[in-house]
């Protein structure tokens, strides 16, 4: 059980949750205290000891479904676990129910919303319609997809929904059985996704399936080559972010400097001590916030950083004096109404790509025009007192970058950053200008990843 | 096995006799937490009885209302240990939370004594540096006190990263150092909560020292075990109702989700206007009880009247 521990934070780490020795060592102490035959019991422990950020938690719950999903069949606590038998053995073809024994069992376990029935009816549905290949390289996303899509899964999610209804429900009592057969039907899915992990372990073994299905934690993942999925769970993560890193910043803000000496304070609290200024009390410092003007290139290529750079920042607009936002792709526009006018920016963002007129003339990049256009319409929003923020991999697609007219902006500004979500490696290739532009900036940044983000972000004020 | 348990190491740094766990398992436990009217699901039970067992902290997350403070109040209660709180807020220091010399009696010890000599300076020196003359804040107390305590400590998230640094010691080996005095060990093993509303991140070295629970809002079946259990005279088709409403908020994106105690208030408010069962028209009246945010408000009323969309 000891190497099996060890194998499992040793993957935690390798994904990137940090796992300290103290804590490997808690776990096992954990170990002797809890009743390993459960299997939720097991999990709550190590999670508790083992995870300490609630955005790491599904991670967890991923790796330990792949690690320790499979053992809990019938397990005798001290065994040596690795010499378990592989359960999977060619399983007597079962006698399977027909399709429509099989589609009123799930309905009868959904409406009841018994766990153990449902588990039940994913084995048996995997069973069916997986149709799990050995050997095959693919995915348990691909036969959980297979899966679903045999069971006729929206169709049953509906039937769910009527079996709880009256003749004449009303509004909200059909709100109210949609969402259960939401939840209902979301329970069994992962009752399926694990069921064909479990299968899946047996098959390849553990080290197979833990590099096949690694997944990075959100705030690691590359943003330029991020999924759908991953890009979601960024979004999700950038609020709370957002929160976290206000309340950070102006923690700073006002423990960076002492104002001058509070006179007045001073004195009246000298008064307990007789007269003797024992405590100096001091004025709280000027706020000085910075104003920032971001241009941001929204192309294809770079869109979803910018997105969530845009939103970052006006979730931290209270901790700057001001923020005017611009994008541009081969012609710029000021979109910082869209941000005034919607309570939330997510729906801002979203307008952006509809409203604002960024396109001049054939839609591809072109740095050079774009920073000529500002300079000739926006010259006002720079000045001695703003920091300019350019987010943009700086592929203006062989224009010609006019880094002069950059130059001419970036002097009047009080500080100048360049965030590029490309790697660094690239940079110097192809029609990648930034060489032509770095000189003007204080700093150019490589920044992928939420996390470069967040440690520009503490870094600006 | 030739570990010593966690406990048995703990006692003998401490020199105390080992104390006997305060729960036998976390079944018992949850069965006494119910006696409290606390209802815990069984993350919160295993994970109570593991901190119990592993002598170590609980660091509790998670949206507000959804009983993180009354967890530690329930497991006092239902070990009979005394509740010593300490509220963190900004600012809060070493003076507040741990202990402070009571200065002021300490000048009137010296002016008392009038003009000595060398001799009797140092006398008077050790004197004003001795037990009488030290306030003690709750972190202190909870180690000197001789009976059961539980130690909870409240929105620790609230004060600045280096002031957490204060409680690393206390956390983790039970003890305070004072210069003047030595250090001074824990008389008992305290069970300590802290609770975080996560507005910042704690540091590495606190949360090492500590178990993590994140507490979520309940589902359907506990929230409806909770509104039985809090909410005299309730009936549980009413109670079950309720907690499918909240619930079905609860899945909406609102700028603030309902808490557990909002989902309380409401349920005696509907146990007060005598109604028995819900209907959509008094759903909606009643939505500001459980929302506080016009938009939130006006959003939930919109989803309930057009289901499917």
């Amino acid at each position: 059980m000891l190497d099996l521990l060890s194998g499992f934070v040793a993957e935690l780490r390798t994904v990137g949750l940090p796992v300290s020795m103290t804590e490997h060592v808690d776990a096992a102490r954990a170990l002797e205290v809890i009743d390993l035959g459960d299997r939720t019991t097991l999990q709550q422990a190590l999670r508790a000891v083992l995870v300490k950020n609630g955005a790491h938690l599904e991670t967890f719950d991923h790796t330990f479904a792949l690690y320790f999903g499979h053992r809990f069949a019938p397990l005798d606590s001290d065994d040596d676990v690795e010499t378990m038998p592989a359960t999977s053995s060619p399983s007597p073809a079962p006698p399977s129910p027909s399709a429509n024994e099989l589609d009123t069992a799930l309905l009868e376990a959904l409406d009841a919303g018994d766990l153990g029935a449902l588990r039940a009816s994913a084995s048996l549905a995997v069973d069916r319609y997986a149709g799990i290949e050995k050997g095959r390289p693919v995915g348990a996303s691909y036969y959980l997809y297979r899966t679903m899509r045999h069971l006729n899964i929206d169709e049953v999610e509906q039937q769910v929904a009527e079996r709880r209804l009256g003749d004449d429900a009303s509004p909200l009592e059909q709100r109210l059985a949609e969402d259960y057969a939401a939840e209902a039907v979301a329970a069994f899915r992962d009752a399926v996704e694990q069921e064909i992990i479990d299968r899946l372990v047996d098959e390849r073994g553990v080290e197979a399936m833990v590099k096949a299905t690694r997944e990075s934690l959100p705030e690691d993942v590359d943003v330029m080559l991020a999924n759908r999925e991953s890009l979601e769970a960024i979004e999700a993560v950038l609020a709370p972010l957002g929160k976290k890193l206000a309340a950070r910043l102006a923690q700073k803000r006002r423990r960076r400097r002492r104002g001058p000496v509070d006179m007045r304070r001073t004195m009246r609290e000298s008064l307990s001590t007789g007269g003797v200024p024992l405590d100096i009390r001091f004025r709280p410092p000027r706020p000085s916030k910075p104003e920032i003007v971001v241009i941001a290139d929204m192309s294809g290529s770079v869109a979803s950083f910018a997105r969530f750079t845009l939103l970052l920042m006006h979730a931290l607009s209270s901790e700057f004096a001001k923020v005017r936002t611009f994008v541009f792709v081969d012609g710029v526009d000021e979109v910082t109404h869209l941000f005034d006018e919607e309570r939330d920016p997510t729906v801002a963002a979203d307008r952006i790509a509809n409203e604002a007129a960024m396109i001049a003339a054939d839609g591809h990049s072109d740095y050079g025009r774009v920073f000529r256009a500002f300079a000739d319409r926006y010259a006002d929003a720079v000045h001695p007192r703003s920091t300019l923020l350019i987010l943009g991999d700086a592929r203006s697609n062989y224009h010609p970058p006019e880094p002069e007219v950059f130059a001419a902006t970036a002097r009047r500004a009080r500080r100048v950053y360049w965030l590029n979500p490309e790697p660094q490696a690239y940079w110097r290739s192809g029609d990648s200008v930034l060489d032509a532009y770095a000189e003007a900036c204080d700093e150019v940044r490589e920044c992928r990843t939420l996390r470069q983000l967040e440690q520009f972000v503490m870094g600006l004020s | 096995m030739s570990a010593l348990d966690p406990r048995e190491e703990l006692a003998q740094r401490l020199g105390i006799p080992v104390p006997a766990p305060r729960f036998t398992s976390p079944g018992a436990l949850s069965l006494a937490l119910a006696e409290q009217d606390y209802l815990s699901s069984s993350a919160i039970s295993s994970v109570t009885y593991l901190a119990d067992r592993l002598a170590k902290p609980i660091l509790v997350e998670g949206p507000a209302g959804t009983g993180k403070t009354a967890l530690a109040k329930a497991v006092a209660q239902a070990s009979g240990a005394r509740l010593i709180r300490l509220q963190c807020y900004e600012g809060l220091d070493e003076g507040k939370a741990l202990y402070e010399w009571n200065y002021r009696k300490q000048l009137l010890r010296i002016q008392a004594s009038g003009q000595g000599d060398v001799d009797q300076w140092s006398a008077l020196e050790a004197d004003i540096f001795s037990e009488e003359f030290l306030l003690t804040r709750p972190l202190l107390e909870a180690i000197r006190a001789d009976e059961p305590v539980v130690l909870l400590i409240d929105e620790i998230d609230r004060v600045e990263l280096e002031t957490e640094a204060l409680l690393l010691e206390i956390l983790s080996e039970y003890q305070v150092s004072i210069p003047e005095m030595g250090t001074v060990k824990a008389r008992q093993i305290p069970m300590v909560f802290l609770t975080s509303n996560n507005t910042r991140e704690l540091s590495e070295a606190l949360k090492r020292r500590c178990l993590y629970l994140y507490l979520d809002y309940p589902d359907v079946q506990r929230e409806r075990d909770i509104i039985v259990a809090r909410v005299p005279g309730i009936t549980t088709v009413l109670a079950t109702h309720i907690a499918e409403v909240v619930h079905s908020l609860r899945r909406m994106e609102l700028k603030k989700s309902p808490s557990v105690s909002e989902t309380l208030d409401w349920a005696r408010t509907l146990v007060l206007l005598g109604r028995a069962e819900l209907d959509d028209a008094f759903v909606v009246e009643t939505l500001h009880l459980l929302l506080k945010y016009q938009a939130d408000i006006e959003k939930a009323a919109r989803t309930f009247a057009a289901p499917g969309a």
